[in-house]
Protein backbone atom coordinates (compact mmCIF):
# COMPACT_ATOMS: atom_id res chain seq x y z
CA UNK A 1 0.00 0.00 0.00
CA UNK A 2 1.14 3.82 -0.45
CA UNK A 3 2.27 5.37 2.07
CA UNK A 4 -0.98 6.87 3.49
CA UNK A 5 0.46 10.22 4.03
CA UNK A 6 0.88 10.23 0.12
CA UNK A 7 -2.43 10.47 0.04
CA UNK A 8 -4.76 13.20 -1.97
CA UNK A 9 -7.92 13.92 0.53
CA UNK A 10 -9.81 12.22 -2.25
CA UNK A 11 -8.11 9.35 -2.31
CA UNK A 12 -7.85 9.23 1.34
CA UNK A 13 -11.77 9.50 1.62
CA UNK A 14 -12.30 5.96 -1.14
CA UNK A 15 -9.62 4.29 1.07
CA UNK A 16 -11.50 5.12 4.31
CA UNK A 17 -15.06 4.55 2.52
CA UNK A 18 -13.94 1.28 1.26
CA UNK A 19 -12.34 0.28 4.93
CA UNK A 20 -9.03 -0.19 2.93
CA UNK A 21 -7.52 1.75 6.17
CA UNK A 22 -9.15 3.02 9.36
CA UNK A 23 -9.48 6.41 10.44
CA UNK A 24 -7.15 5.83 13.73
CA UNK A 25 -4.40 4.15 11.24
CA UNK A 26 -4.46 7.21 8.85
CA UNK A 27 -4.41 9.67 11.65
CA UNK A 28 -1.37 7.83 13.61
CA UNK A 29 0.63 7.99 10.17
CA UNK A 30 -0.08 12.08 10.20
CA UNK A 31 0.23 12.50 14.07
CA UNK A 32 3.84 10.45 13.26
CA UNK A 33 4.28 12.99 10.45
CA UNK A 34 3.36 16.13 12.02
CA UNK A 35 5.76 15.26 15.05
CA UNK A 36 8.52 14.48 12.54
CA UNK A 37 8.01 18.07 10.70
CA UNK A 38 8.62 20.20 13.78
CA UNK A 39 11.62 21.68 11.68
CA UNK A 40 9.26 23.11 9.31
CA UNK A 41 7.52 25.48 12.61
CA UNK A 42 4.55 24.91 10.69
CA UNK A 43 2.04 24.30 14.12
CA UNK A 44 1.89 26.70 16.87
CA UNK A 45 -0.43 24.01 18.47
CA UNK A 46 -0.64 20.45 18.00
CA UNK A 47 -3.26 18.12 18.82
CA UNK A 48 -2.42 14.48 18.66
CA UNK A 49 -4.50 13.36 21.89
CA UNK A 50 -7.66 15.05 19.66
CA UNK A 51 -7.11 14.00 16.49
CA UNK A 52 -7.22 10.17 18.06
CA UNK A 53 -10.26 10.48 19.65
CA UNK A 54 -12.12 12.08 16.96
CA UNK A 55 -10.38 9.10 14.78
CA UNK A 56 -11.87 6.62 16.74
CA UNK A 57 -15.49 8.32 16.76
CA UNK A 58 -15.19 8.24 13.08
CA UNK A 59 -14.13 4.30 12.86
CA UNK A 60 -17.46 3.61 15.26
CA UNK A 61 -19.59 5.90 12.73
CA UNK A 62 -17.85 3.74 9.66
CA UNK A 63 -18.63 0.65 11.39
CA UNK A 64 -22.37 1.24 11.35
CA UNK A 65 -22.21 2.32 7.94
CA UNK A 66 -22.79 6.00 8.73
CA UNK A 67 -20.35 8.91 8.13
CA UNK A 68 -20.00 12.67 6.75
CA UNK A 69 -18.20 13.98 3.84
CA UNK A 70 -14.89 14.15 5.47
CA UNK A 71 -15.19 11.12 7.80
CA UNK A 72 -11.91 10.13 9.48
CA UNK A 73 -9.73 12.52 7.43
CA UNK A 74 -7.47 14.74 9.20
CA UNK A 75 -7.10 18.15 8.32
CA UNK A 76 -4.67 21.12 9.83
CA UNK A 77 -6.79 24.39 10.48
CA UNK A 78 -5.27 27.89 10.43
CA UNK A 79 -4.57 29.52 13.62
CA UNK A 80 -6.89 31.87 13.01
CA UNK A 81 -10.20 29.54 13.43
CA UNK A 82 -11.49 29.73 16.90
CA UNK A 83 -11.88 25.94 18.10
CA UNK A 84 -13.37 25.43 21.14
CA UNK A 85 -11.13 24.24 24.25
CA UNK A 86 -7.98 24.72 21.79
CA UNK A 87 -5.78 27.70 21.81
CA UNK A 88 -6.47 29.70 19.67
CA UNK A 89 -3.38 32.73 19.14
CA UNK A 90 -3.49 34.11 15.53
CA UNK A 91 0.27 34.30 15.22
CA UNK A 92 -0.16 36.68 17.94
CA UNK A 93 1.39 37.54 21.53
CA UNK A 94 -1.53 39.09 22.51
CA UNK A 95 -4.04 35.93 22.02
CA UNK A 96 -0.82 33.54 23.07
CA UNK A 97 -3.00 31.99 26.06
CA UNK A 98 -6.41 32.51 24.43
CA UNK A 99 -8.66 29.41 24.71
CA UNK A 100 -12.01 29.81 22.52
CA UNK A 101 -15.14 28.84 24.25
CA UNK A 102 -16.79 28.44 21.08
CA UNK A 103 -16.16 27.02 17.99
CA UNK A 104 -16.00 29.15 14.10
CA UNK A 105 -18.81 28.08 12.00
CA UNK A 106 -16.50 27.00 9.56
CA UNK A 107 -14.61 24.49 11.85
CA UNK A 108 -17.47 23.30 13.17
CA UNK A 109 -18.88 22.21 9.53
CA UNK A 110 -15.78 20.08 9.08
CA UNK A 111 -16.26 18.53 12.29
CA UNK A 112 -19.83 17.64 11.68
CA UNK A 113 -18.66 16.03 8.35
CA UNK A 114 -16.20 14.32 10.34
CA UNK A 115 -13.07 15.58 9.85
CA UNK A 116 -10.02 15.44 12.15
CA UNK A 117 -8.37 18.03 13.63
CA UNK A 118 -4.08 17.61 14.10
CA UNK A 119 -3.51 21.05 15.18
CA UNK A 120 -3.46 24.76 14.48
CA UNK A 121 -0.98 26.16 11.86
CA UNK A 122 1.45 29.24 12.44
CA UNK A 123 0.69 31.77 10.23
CA UNK A 124 1.69 35.66 9.80
CA UNK A 125 0.15 37.89 12.96
CA UNK A 126 -2.99 38.68 13.05
CA UNK A 127 -2.93 37.41 8.92
CA UNK A 128 -0.99 40.44 8.23
CA UNK A 129 2.09 39.57 5.94
CA UNK A 130 2.87 37.53 3.00
CA UNK A 131 6.09 35.55 4.49
CA UNK A 132 4.94 34.43 7.57
CA UNK A 133 7.37 35.51 8.80
CA UNK A 134 5.63 37.81 11.38
CA UNK A 135 4.33 35.60 13.78
CA UNK A 136 4.81 35.39 17.24
CA UNK A 137 5.98 31.73 16.98
CA UNK A 138 8.56 32.38 14.66
CA UNK A 139 8.64 31.93 11.11
CA UNK A 140 7.60 28.69 8.93
CA UNK A 141 10.10 27.17 6.39
CA UNK A 142 9.00 26.29 2.70
CA UNK A 143 9.55 22.74 2.59
CA UNK A 144 10.97 23.25 -1.15
CA UNK A 145 14.22 25.05 -1.56
CA UNK A 146 16.31 25.79 -4.43
CA UNK A 147 17.91 23.02 -5.78
CA UNK A 148 21.12 22.12 -4.44
CA UNK A 149 20.67 24.63 -1.71
CA UNK A 150 20.38 24.17 2.11
CA UNK A 151 19.02 27.42 2.82
CA UNK A 152 15.63 28.28 3.99
CA UNK A 153 12.92 29.84 1.98
CA UNK A 154 10.20 31.51 3.19
CA UNK A 155 6.32 29.32 2.51
CA UNK A 156 4.39 33.01 1.44
CA UNK A 157 1.50 33.91 3.99
CA UNK A 158 -0.62 34.91 5.68
CA UNK A 159 -1.30 31.00 5.55
CA UNK A 160 2.07 30.06 5.67
CA UNK A 161 2.13 26.90 8.12
CA UNK A 162 -1.15 25.50 6.54
CA UNK A 163 0.39 26.07 2.93
CA UNK A 164 3.71 23.81 4.61
CA UNK A 165 1.62 21.29 6.03
CA UNK A 166 -0.15 20.60 2.84
CA UNK A 167 3.22 20.69 0.91
CA UNK A 168 5.22 18.27 3.02
CA UNK A 169 1.96 15.81 3.29
CA UNK A 170 1.76 16.38 7.08
CA UNK A 171 -1.99 16.97 6.65
CA UNK A 172 -4.39 15.56 3.64
CA UNK A 173 -5.46 19.47 3.65
CA UNK A 174 -6.02 22.79 5.21
CA UNK A 175 -8.10 25.66 6.15
CA UNK A 176 -6.84 29.16 5.07
CA UNK A 177 -8.04 32.58 5.03
CA UNK A 178 -7.38 35.06 2.34
CA UNK A 179 -7.55 39.25 2.72
CA UNK A 180 -5.52 40.13 0.24
CA UNK A 181 -3.76 36.78 -1.10
CA UNK A 182 -3.09 35.00 2.23
CA UNK A 183 -4.20 31.54 0.91
CA UNK A 184 -3.03 31.75 -3.03
CA UNK A 185 0.40 33.80 -2.61
CA UNK A 186 1.41 30.32 -0.24
CA UNK A 187 -0.05 28.11 -1.94
CA UNK A 188 1.82 29.51 -5.04
CA UNK A 189 4.98 29.05 -4.19
CA UNK A 190 4.41 25.90 -2.01
CA UNK A 191 3.51 23.78 -5.07
CA UNK A 192 -0.27 23.54 -3.64
CA UNK A 193 -3.92 24.34 -4.71
CA UNK A 194 -5.54 27.41 -2.89
CA UNK A 195 -8.61 28.37 -3.72
CA UNK A 196 -10.51 32.10 -2.25
CA UNK A 197 -14.12 31.30 -2.14
CA UNK A 198 -16.12 34.32 -3.28
CA UNK A 199 -16.94 36.90 -0.61
CA UNK A 200 -19.96 35.47 1.81
CA UNK A 201 -19.37 31.73 0.53
CA UNK A 202 -18.00 30.92 3.94
CA UNK A 203 -18.85 32.11 7.28
CA UNK A 204 -16.72 34.41 8.97
CA UNK A 205 -18.00 33.58 12.53
CA UNK A 206 -15.44 32.68 14.98
CA UNK A 207 -12.47 33.32 12.39
CA UNK A 208 -10.26 35.80 14.28
CA UNK A 209 -10.92 39.70 12.63
CA UNK A 210 -8.37 41.48 10.27
CA UNK A 211 -10.39 43.38 7.67
CA UNK A 212 -13.75 42.01 7.12
CA UNK A 213 -14.76 43.46 4.47
CA UNK A 214 -12.31 41.39 2.66
CA UNK A 215 -11.18 38.26 4.77
CA UNK A 216 -12.60 34.58 3.97
CA UNK A 217 -11.91 31.71 4.28
CA UNK A 218 -10.93 28.84 1.78
CA UNK A 219 -9.37 25.64 1.46
CA UNK A 220 -5.16 24.49 0.74
CA UNK A 221 -5.00 21.49 -0.94
CA UNK A 222 -2.72 18.96 -2.68
CA UNK A 223 -5.26 18.95 -5.70
CA UNK A 224 -8.40 20.93 -7.45
CA UNK A 225 -11.13 17.91 -6.42
CA UNK A 226 -9.71 18.09 -2.92
CA UNK A 227 -10.41 21.84 -2.84
CA UNK A 228 -14.03 21.42 -4.50
CA UNK A 229 -14.36 18.53 -1.65
CA UNK A 230 -13.17 20.65 1.41
CA UNK A 231 -14.89 24.00 0.19
CA UNK A 232 -17.99 22.32 -0.08
CA UNK A 233 -17.98 21.10 3.44
CA UNK A 234 -16.36 24.41 4.90
CA UNK A 235 -18.98 26.49 3.17
CA UNK A 236 -22.32 27.11 4.43
CA UNK A 237 -24.85 30.19 4.47
CA UNK A 238 -24.85 31.38 8.33
CA UNK A 239 -27.25 33.26 10.54
CA UNK A 240 -24.21 33.93 12.78
CA UNK A 241 -22.55 36.02 9.94
CA UNK A 242 -24.93 39.00 8.37
CA UNK A 243 -22.61 38.93 5.37
CA UNK A 244 -22.61 35.18 4.82
CA UNK A 245 -24.79 35.08 1.43
CA UNK A 246 -27.91 32.82 0.69
CA UNK A 247 -26.81 30.58 -2.41
CA UNK A 248 -27.20 27.18 -2.71
CA UNK A 249 -23.60 25.38 -2.31
CA UNK A 250 -23.32 23.02 -5.07
CA UNK A 251 -21.75 19.75 -5.57
CA UNK A 252 -18.22 21.31 -7.04
CA UNK A 253 -16.90 18.04 -7.77
CA UNK A 254 -19.43 16.46 -10.05
CA UNK A 255 -18.61 19.50 -12.70
CA UNK A 256 -14.51 19.37 -12.15
CA UNK A 257 -13.84 17.14 -15.15
CA UNK A 258 -16.60 19.02 -17.98
CA UNK A 259 -13.78 20.55 -19.43
CA UNK A 260 -13.17 24.14 -20.88
CA UNK A 261 -14.31 23.25 -24.36
CA UNK A 262 -15.93 26.63 -25.36
CA UNK A 263 -15.12 28.53 -22.22
CA UNK A 264 -14.09 32.71 -22.72
CA UNK A 265 -10.82 32.89 -20.96
CA UNK A 266 -10.07 36.70 -20.44
CA UNK A 267 -6.56 37.77 -20.47
CA UNK A 268 -5.99 41.21 -18.42
CA UNK A 269 -3.02 42.91 -20.17
CA UNK A 270 -2.45 45.43 -16.89
CA UNK A 271 -1.14 42.19 -15.35
CA UNK A 272 2.17 41.99 -17.66
CA UNK A 273 3.52 43.96 -15.21
CA UNK A 274 7.08 46.18 -15.37
CA UNK A 275 10.22 44.19 -14.82
CA UNK A 276 8.07 40.79 -14.56
CA UNK A 277 10.34 37.73 -14.44
CA UNK A 278 10.36 36.11 -17.70
CA UNK A 279 9.68 32.84 -16.10
CA UNK A 280 6.68 33.91 -14.52
CA UNK A 281 6.20 35.45 -18.20
CA UNK A 282 6.95 32.23 -19.60
CA UNK A 283 4.63 30.25 -17.73
CA UNK A 284 1.67 32.41 -18.54
CA UNK A 285 2.09 31.71 -22.02
CA UNK A 286 2.13 27.94 -21.23
CA UNK A 287 -0.89 28.30 -19.38
CA UNK A 288 -2.94 30.28 -21.61
CA UNK A 289 -1.76 27.22 -24.10
CA UNK A 290 -3.10 25.04 -22.65
CA UNK A 291 -6.35 26.10 -22.07
CA UNK A 292 -6.51 26.69 -25.62
CA UNK A 293 -5.51 23.25 -26.51
CA UNK A 294 -8.28 21.98 -24.82
CA UNK A 295 -10.93 24.22 -26.80
CA UNK A 296 -11.07 27.06 -24.08
CA UNK A 297 -11.60 31.00 -26.29
CA UNK A 298 -8.94 33.03 -25.40
CA UNK A 299 -10.01 36.83 -25.44
CA UNK A 300 -7.50 40.20 -24.22
CA UNK A 301 -9.40 41.66 -21.54
CA UNK A 302 -8.53 45.25 -19.64
CA UNK A 303 -8.54 45.92 -15.92
CA UNK A 304 -7.60 49.38 -16.20
CA UNK A 305 -7.46 50.06 -12.31
CA UNK A 306 -5.36 47.46 -11.60
CA UNK A 307 -1.99 49.19 -10.28
CA UNK A 308 -3.70 50.90 -7.41
CA UNK A 309 -5.55 48.03 -6.14
CA UNK A 310 -3.00 47.22 -3.95
CA UNK A 311 -2.56 51.30 -2.79
CA UNK A 312 -5.99 51.18 -2.26
CA UNK A 313 -5.52 47.58 0.04
CA UNK A 314 -3.31 49.30 2.31
CA UNK A 315 -5.99 51.99 3.03
CA UNK A 316 -9.03 49.94 3.55
CA UNK A 317 -7.12 46.48 5.10
CA UNK A 318 -5.30 48.90 7.88
CA UNK A 319 -8.44 51.16 8.27
CA UNK A 320 -10.36 48.11 8.98
CA UNK A 321 -7.98 46.54 10.87
CA UNK A 322 -7.45 49.33 13.32
CA UNK A 323 -11.00 49.13 14.09
CA UNK A 324 -11.25 45.27 14.64
CA UNK A 325 -8.26 45.35 16.90
CA UNK A 326 -9.34 47.86 19.21
CA UNK A 327 -11.24 45.26 21.06
CA UNK A 328 -7.42 44.04 22.34
CA UNK A 329 -7.25 45.87 25.40
CA UNK A 330 -5.84 43.95 27.94
CA UNK A 331 -9.82 43.88 29.42
CA UNK A 332 -11.42 40.90 28.65
CA UNK A 333 -9.66 38.68 27.12
CA UNK A 334 -5.32 38.34 25.83
CA UNK A 335 -2.26 39.74 27.00
CA UNK A 336 -2.10 42.19 30.24
CA UNK A 337 0.72 44.03 31.00
CA UNK A 338 2.08 44.54 34.72
CA UNK A 339 3.17 47.43 36.02
CA UNK A 340 0.29 49.44 34.33
CA UNK A 341 -0.67 52.44 36.26
CA UNK A 342 -3.70 53.76 34.95
CA UNK A 343 -6.13 52.63 32.32
CA UNK A 344 -5.05 54.18 29.79
CA UNK A 345 -1.20 52.48 31.10
CA UNK A 346 -3.35 49.46 30.67
CA UNK A 347 -4.36 49.88 27.21
CA UNK A 348 -1.20 51.10 26.08
CA UNK A 349 1.07 48.58 27.37
CA UNK A 350 -1.14 45.79 26.29
CA UNK A 351 -0.76 46.44 22.80
CA UNK A 352 2.29 47.32 22.73
CA UNK A 353 3.69 44.70 24.27
CA UNK A 354 0.84 42.09 22.72
CA UNK A 355 1.37 43.63 19.61
CA UNK A 356 4.05 42.99 16.85
CA UNK A 357 6.02 45.08 14.46
CA UNK A 358 3.99 44.74 11.01
CA UNK A 359 0.57 44.92 13.50
CA UNK A 360 1.57 47.98 14.91
CA UNK A 361 2.36 49.60 12.02
CA UNK A 362 -0.99 48.55 9.74
CA UNK A 363 -2.92 49.91 12.88
CA UNK A 364 -0.80 53.15 12.68
CA UNK A 365 -1.54 53.39 8.79
CA UNK A 366 -5.27 52.60 9.92
CA UNK A 367 -5.50 55.03 12.49
CA UNK A 368 -4.01 57.67 10.61
CA UNK A 369 -6.19 57.34 7.20
CA UNK A 370 -9.11 57.25 9.38
CA UNK A 371 -8.36 60.01 11.67
CA UNK A 372 -10.06 63.54 11.34
CA UNK A 373 -8.75 65.33 8.61
CA UNK A 374 -7.65 62.74 6.66
CA UNK A 375 -10.76 60.32 6.44
CA UNK A 376 -11.89 61.73 2.54
CA UNK A 377 -8.53 62.19 1.43
CA UNK A 378 -7.30 58.51 1.91
CA UNK A 379 -9.94 56.37 3.17
CA UNK A 380 -13.01 57.50 1.27
CA UNK A 381 -11.00 57.74 -1.97
CA UNK A 382 -9.54 53.96 -1.54
CA UNK A 383 -13.15 53.08 -1.20
CA UNK A 384 -13.94 55.12 -4.44
CA UNK A 385 -11.07 53.80 -6.16
CA UNK A 386 -12.29 50.10 -4.43
CA UNK A 387 -15.67 50.66 -6.92
CA UNK A 388 -13.91 51.34 -9.71
CA UNK A 389 -11.46 48.17 -9.32
CA UNK A 390 -14.72 46.26 -9.17
CA UNK A 391 -16.05 47.87 -11.89
CA UNK A 392 -13.69 46.75 -13.92
CA UNK A 393 -14.12 42.59 -13.54
CA UNK A 394 -17.33 43.63 -14.24
CA UNK A 395 -16.89 45.17 -17.78
CA UNK A 396 -14.72 42.04 -18.48
CA UNK A 397 -16.83 40.10 -17.62
CA UNK A 398 -18.85 40.80 -20.52
CA UNK A 399 -16.22 39.43 -22.65
CA UNK A 400 -14.84 36.34 -21.03
CA UNK A 401 -16.29 33.67 -18.49
CA UNK A 402 -12.79 33.40 -15.93
CA UNK A 403 -9.29 35.19 -16.10
CA UNK A 404 -6.17 33.69 -16.25
CA UNK A 405 -3.02 35.21 -14.49
CA UNK A 406 0.06 34.33 -12.81
CA UNK A 407 -0.37 33.75 -8.92
CA UNK A 408 2.72 35.85 -8.19
CA UNK A 409 5.14 37.34 -9.01
CA UNK A 410 8.11 34.93 -8.13
CA UNK A 411 8.78 32.15 -6.39
CA UNK A 412 9.88 31.98 -3.09
CA UNK A 413 12.03 34.16 -1.54
CA UNK A 414 14.73 33.71 1.32
CA UNK A 415 13.97 34.39 4.71
CA UNK A 416 14.74 37.78 5.85
CA UNK A 417 15.18 39.00 2.49
CA UNK A 418 11.83 41.76 2.83
CA UNK A 419 11.42 41.86 6.13
CA UNK A 420 13.33 45.44 6.24
CA UNK A 421 11.21 46.91 3.42
CA UNK A 422 7.28 46.96 4.00
CA UNK A 423 6.35 47.93 0.13
CA UNK A 424 8.42 45.59 -1.41
CA UNK A 425 6.81 42.70 1.04
CA UNK A 426 3.24 44.33 0.20
CA UNK A 427 4.16 44.04 -3.64
CA UNK A 428 3.53 39.86 -2.89
CA UNK A 429 0.06 40.39 -3.41
CA UNK A 430 -0.15 42.28 -6.70
CA UNK A 431 -1.96 39.46 -8.69
CA UNK A 432 -4.15 38.83 -6.07
CA UNK A 433 -5.68 41.40 -4.07
CA UNK A 434 -7.78 43.06 -7.02
CA UNK A 435 -10.05 39.54 -6.56
CA UNK A 436 -10.48 40.48 -2.54
CA UNK A 437 -11.31 44.32 -3.31
CA UNK A 438 -13.79 42.75 -5.69
CA UNK A 439 -14.73 39.81 -3.43
CA UNK A 440 -14.23 37.12 -6.42
CA UNK A 441 -13.56 33.54 -6.33
CA UNK A 442 -10.29 32.76 -7.22
CA UNK A 443 -7.57 29.32 -7.43
CA UNK A 444 -3.86 29.41 -7.53
CA UNK A 445 -2.86 25.92 -9.10
CA UNK A 446 1.10 24.88 -9.23
CA UNK A 447 1.82 25.00 -12.53
CA UNK A 448 5.62 24.67 -12.95
CA UNK A 449 8.96 25.51 -11.90
CA UNK A 450 11.89 27.62 -11.75
CA UNK A 451 14.85 26.87 -13.69
CA UNK A 452 16.29 26.57 -9.53
CA UNK A 453 12.99 24.07 -9.20
CA UNK A 454 10.88 26.00 -7.16
CA UNK A 455 7.20 26.26 -7.40
CA UNK A 456 4.98 28.62 -9.48
CA UNK A 457 1.02 29.23 -9.43
CA UNK A 458 -1.40 29.83 -12.22
CA UNK A 459 -3.98 31.97 -11.18
CA UNK A 460 -7.87 31.43 -12.37
CA UNK A 461 -10.15 34.28 -11.15
CA UNK A 462 -14.18 33.84 -11.50
CA UNK A 463 -17.29 35.61 -10.88
CA UNK A 464 -18.92 35.92 -8.20
CA UNK A 465 -20.19 32.36 -6.48
CA UNK A 466 -19.27 30.70 -9.74
CA UNK A 467 -16.47 28.90 -8.17
CA UNK A 468 -17.59 25.99 -9.45
CA UNK A 469 -16.36 27.33 -13.04
CA UNK A 470 -13.28 28.56 -11.65
CA UNK A 471 -12.59 25.14 -10.25
CA UNK A 472 -13.57 23.03 -13.67
CA UNK A 473 -10.43 25.41 -15.59
CA UNK A 474 -8.45 25.23 -12.38
CA UNK A 475 -9.04 21.46 -13.23
CA UNK A 476 -7.92 22.27 -17.02
CA UNK A 477 -4.59 23.61 -15.72
CA UNK A 478 -3.98 20.94 -13.37
CA UNK A 479 -4.27 18.16 -16.25
CA UNK A 480 -2.22 19.97 -18.90
CA UNK A 481 0.40 21.49 -16.00
CA UNK A 482 0.99 17.69 -14.33
CA UNK A 483 3.05 19.17 -11.47
CA UNK A 484 3.78 16.66 -9.45
CA UNK A 485 7.40 18.03 -7.71
CA UNK A 486 7.08 16.77 -3.59
CA UNK A 487 10.22 18.01 -1.61
CA UNK A 488 12.71 16.07 -0.63
CA UNK A 489 11.65 15.43 3.09
CA UNK A 490 14.77 17.45 4.50
CA UNK A 491 13.28 18.56 7.65
CA UNK A 492 13.84 14.42 8.44
CA UNK A 493 16.82 14.41 8.97
CA UNK A 494 17.27 17.82 10.54
CA UNK B 1 1.34 65.03 3.11
CA UNK B 2 4.23 63.55 5.18
CA UNK B 3 3.70 62.08 8.43
CA UNK B 4 6.12 64.16 10.91
CA UNK B 5 7.07 62.87 15.09
CA UNK B 6 4.42 64.55 16.37
CA UNK B 7 1.76 63.01 14.03
CA UNK B 8 3.38 59.78 14.93
CA UNK B 9 3.14 60.36 18.76
CA UNK B 10 -0.73 61.81 18.18
CA UNK B 11 -1.74 58.56 16.12
CA UNK B 12 -0.12 56.19 18.69
CA UNK B 13 -1.78 57.98 21.04
CA UNK B 14 -5.39 57.33 19.38
CA UNK B 15 -4.28 53.59 18.96
CA UNK B 16 -3.23 53.35 22.35
CA UNK B 17 -0.04 51.64 21.54
CA UNK B 18 2.41 52.81 23.43
CA UNK B 19 5.68 54.19 21.68
CA UNK B 20 8.75 54.26 23.33
CA UNK B 21 10.47 58.08 22.13
CA UNK B 22 13.17 55.78 19.97
CA UNK B 23 10.32 54.47 18.23
CA UNK B 24 8.92 57.67 16.53
CA UNK B 25 11.57 58.71 14.37
CA UNK B 26 11.69 55.27 12.66
CA UNK B 27 7.96 54.29 12.44
CA UNK B 28 7.90 58.52 10.77
CA UNK B 29 9.99 57.07 7.96
CA UNK B 30 7.42 53.79 8.13
CA UNK B 31 4.56 55.46 7.94
CA UNK B 32 6.16 57.83 5.13
CA UNK B 33 7.41 55.21 3.11
CA UNK B 34 3.68 53.88 3.21
CA UNK B 35 1.86 56.69 2.51
CA UNK B 36 3.99 57.90 -0.53
CA UNK B 37 3.46 54.45 -1.77
CA UNK B 38 -0.51 55.24 -1.79
CA UNK B 39 -0.08 58.45 -3.13
CA UNK B 40 -0.62 57.63 -6.59
CA UNK B 41 -4.34 57.03 -5.58
CA UNK B 42 -4.50 60.80 -6.42
CA UNK B 43 -3.94 60.05 -10.16
CA UNK B 44 -7.20 58.85 -10.41
CA UNK B 45 -10.21 61.27 -11.22
CA UNK B 46 -12.53 59.90 -8.88
CA UNK B 47 -15.45 62.56 -9.26
CA UNK B 48 -19.21 60.91 -9.54
CA UNK B 49 -17.88 57.49 -8.64
CA UNK B 50 -19.72 56.17 -5.33
CA UNK B 51 -17.35 54.58 -2.32
CA UNK B 52 -18.18 51.04 -1.76
CA UNK B 53 -19.96 50.14 1.20
CA UNK B 54 -20.71 46.47 0.24
CA UNK B 55 -18.56 43.72 -1.81
CA UNK B 56 -21.66 41.90 -2.85
CA UNK B 57 -24.61 43.41 -3.83
CA UNK B 58 -27.03 42.19 -0.95
CA UNK B 59 -29.61 43.35 1.61
CA UNK B 60 -28.05 43.36 5.04
CA UNK B 61 -30.18 40.87 6.82
CA UNK B 62 -32.11 41.26 9.32
CA UNK B 63 -32.63 39.19 12.58
CA UNK B 64 -35.80 38.78 14.69
CA UNK B 65 -35.25 40.54 18.31
CA UNK B 66 -34.92 37.88 20.56
CA UNK B 67 -32.90 36.40 22.69
CA UNK B 68 -30.09 33.69 21.33
CA UNK B 69 -27.35 32.83 24.43
CA UNK B 70 -26.93 33.67 27.53
CA UNK B 71 -26.36 32.39 30.96
CA UNK B 72 -22.81 31.63 30.31
CA UNK B 73 -20.57 34.02 32.34
CA UNK B 74 -18.21 31.38 33.05
CA UNK B 75 -17.47 31.09 29.26
CA UNK B 76 -17.26 34.79 28.86
CA UNK B 77 -15.22 35.13 32.08
CA UNK B 78 -12.49 32.23 31.22
CA UNK B 79 -9.81 34.36 29.52
CA UNK B 80 -10.14 37.51 31.26
CA UNK B 81 -6.54 38.59 32.23
CA UNK B 82 -7.98 40.24 35.58
CA UNK B 83 -11.30 38.61 36.70
CA UNK B 84 -12.85 38.28 40.38
CA UNK B 85 -16.30 37.23 41.10
CA UNK B 86 -17.52 37.56 37.32
CA UNK B 87 -16.23 40.93 37.07
CA UNK B 88 -13.54 42.49 34.58
CA UNK B 89 -10.79 44.06 37.08
CA UNK B 90 -9.26 47.53 36.05
CA UNK B 91 -6.96 50.20 37.44
CA UNK B 92 -9.51 52.99 38.68
CA UNK B 93 -11.45 55.22 36.67
CA UNK B 94 -13.51 57.24 38.18
CA UNK B 95 -11.49 58.97 41.54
Amino acid sequence: MTNPTDFTLAEARDAVRAKKISSVELTNAFVGAVEAARPLNAFVTETPERALEMAAVSDARIAKGEGGALEGLPLAIKDLFCTKGVRTTAGSNILSNFVPQYESTVTQNLWDAGAVMLGKTNMDEFAMGSSNESSHFGPVFNPHRSRGSNANLVPGGSSGGSAAAVSANVCLAATGTDTGGSIRQPAAVTGIVGLKPTYGRCSRYGIVAFASSLDQAGPMTKTVRDAAMLLRAMASVDPKDSTSVDVVVPDYEASLESGVKGLRVGIPKEYRIDGMSPEIEALWTKGIEWLRAQGAEIVDVSLPHTKYALPTYYIVAPAEASSNLARYDGVRFGHRAKDIGDITGLYEKSRAEGFGKEVQRRILVGTYVLSSGYYDAYYIRAQKLRTLVAQDFGEAYKKCDVLLTPATPGPAFAVGAKSDDPVAMYLNDVFTVTVNLAGLPAISVPSGLTADGLPLGLQIIGKAFDEATVLRAGRALEVAANFNAKPAQWWRAA
Amino acid sequence: MSVDKDTVRRIAKLARIALDEGRVEPMAQELNGIMAWVEQLNEVDVTGVAPMTSVVAQKLKMRDDVVTEGGNADALMANAPGGEDNFFVVPKVVE
